[in-house]
This record gives structure tokens, sequence and C-alpha cells, in this order.
């Protein structure tokens, strides 16, 4: 077994065991850890697949700022443990085989695409961060600047939001 | 080199998680973070098939993804914020006036 294996295994491992123990654990700040956990691991396996850039902005806004804003809110807002109703054993019984069935789906068709697309094009080139930046910034510059006008008017929403009436 | 099909098939586990994390839980917090978690789930397979065909358009979509997800989350947290100082709960099943 060589080493990228070894790696893609153990991370990817450790990712569907933070997912399971986002779903599995009752208190959101569990979850909330979880699911920094799962980052962290996908960071690692876009490391493995070479896409640096990629990489280093999933751990420094997805588990720096979003995961930083969702425990912050949990803490604000002094969430308990959740509670469990008929509903919810209801939403169980349906929505595990539900997940399982739409899981394979997925994984059929996702894996299928694949491995027809790798029989045309076998040739793997090595990216840098540079030419990903020619790339934002020439062939994508009008939805790279859309998106600061999202990020304006998000801003904006989240103030008017949160602010108290008076 | 890991196929690219292993990683296609760990991005479609995580987003059936995130699916049955959205389904089954109650706390309106944990469901909007079981959201995030199908995400990065397509992020994933974004990148997988950015390496398998050799370009980088896949990547520039997860910049755009994680940029739309921060805007989200910023916006979602606050209307989670203003649900629990309306309703003292984080329950959705208390959030229903939708419902016939």
């Amino acid at each position: 077994m060589n080493v990228e294996l070894f790696l893609f295994f153990l991370f990817a491992l450790m990712a569907v065991g933070g997912a399971l123990s986002l779903i599995l654990q009752r208190h959101p700040i569990h979850s909330a850890l979880s699911l920094i956990v799962v980052m962290v691991a996908l960071a690692a396996l876009y490391l493995l697949q070479g896409a640096e850039f990629i990489a280093a902005v999933q751990i420094i806004v997805y588990a720096g700022a979003i995961m930083v804003l969702f425990v912050f809110v949990i803490m604000l807002l002094n969430a308990g443990e959740e509670e469990r109703t008929a509903a919810s054993r209801m939403a169980r019984v349906v929505g595990v085989p539900v997940g399982i069935f739409l899981t394979a789906l997925l994984a059929w068709g996702i894996s299928g695409g694949a491995s027809s697309q790798a029989a045309t094009e076998a040739v793997v080139k090595p990216y840098d961060t540079k030419q990903l930046a020619v790339l934002l910034f020439r062939e994508y510059v009008f939805p790279f600047e859309l998106t600061s006008i999202l990020i304006l008017i998000a801003i904006l929403g989240a103030v008017v939001l949160a602010k108290r009436e008076s | 080199m890991v196929p690219a099909s292993y990683y296609l098939v760990l991005s479609a586990i995580l987003f059936g998680l995130g699916v049955v994390g959205f389904v089954f839980k109650r706390n309106i917090i944990t469901i909007f973070m079981s959201i995030e978690l199908m995400l990065n789930a397509v992020n994933l397979a974004f990148v997988s098939f950015s390496r398998e065909l050799g370009s980088l358009d896949g990547q520039v979509f997860v910049f755009f993804v994680i940029v739309v997800a921060a805007a989200e989350a910023a916006v979602g947290l606050a209307i989670i914020l203003l649900i629990a100082r309306n309703r003292q709960s984080l329950n959705v099943e208390n959030v229903d006036l939708l419902k016939l």
C-alpha cells in the first residue's frame, strides 16, 4: 500500500467519522467541533490532490471564520442539548434509509461519470496557485467582483437582522 | 495516484450524511451545520473533477462556493439569532407558522 493511498484512507476515515459524529452528537457544540474535524480532514485531502490554495482557504475561511461564527452563536444563545420528540424519531426511521439510498445513488452516479472521463483524459498536470490566480482574475474577474458585492450585501443583511429593535 | 472515483465516493458519503443530518436533526444550528457539510462534500467533488480533467476551473468554483458559504453563514446565523430571540427555542418544530 503506497503512502498516498494510506493518507487518503486516513483522512477519509477522519472525515466520515467527523460527519457521523456531527449527526450523532446531541449537543450543538460537539457537532460544531466534529464539523471542524471534517473540514481539517478535507483540507488535507485537497492538499493530497495538489490544490494548495483551496486547502489554505478551507482552513482559513471554513475552519477559521465560519466555524468560529458558529461556535460564537452557539455560545451566545447558550444552546443546550436537543430534545427528542415523536417527530424526530419518525424522521430517523425515514431519514436513515433515504440517506443510505441517496448516498448509494450519488456514489454510483458520480463515480461512473469519473471512470468514463478517465479513459479519455489520463494526463494530470501539476497546478500552482499562480495559474489559479491568473484564471480567477482574468477569465472569472466579473464573478469575482460580483462576490464582493454579495459579501457586502451579506454584511448589511446580518447587521440589519441581528440589530435589536428599539 | 489515488483514483478520482475514491474521492467522489467519499464526497457522496459526506453529502449523504449531510442530508441525513438535515432530515433528522431538530436543532436549527445543527441543521445549518449539515448544510455546510453538504457544501463541503460538493467542494471535494469539484476538486477531484478538477484534478481528473486537468482543468483549474473546478478550483475556481470551489473558491466561489466558499465565498457564498461565508455570506450564507453570516446571514443564516443572524436569522437563527432572531428566531432564538423571538421563540426562545432552537427547535425547528417550534417554528411552524407556515404549516397548515
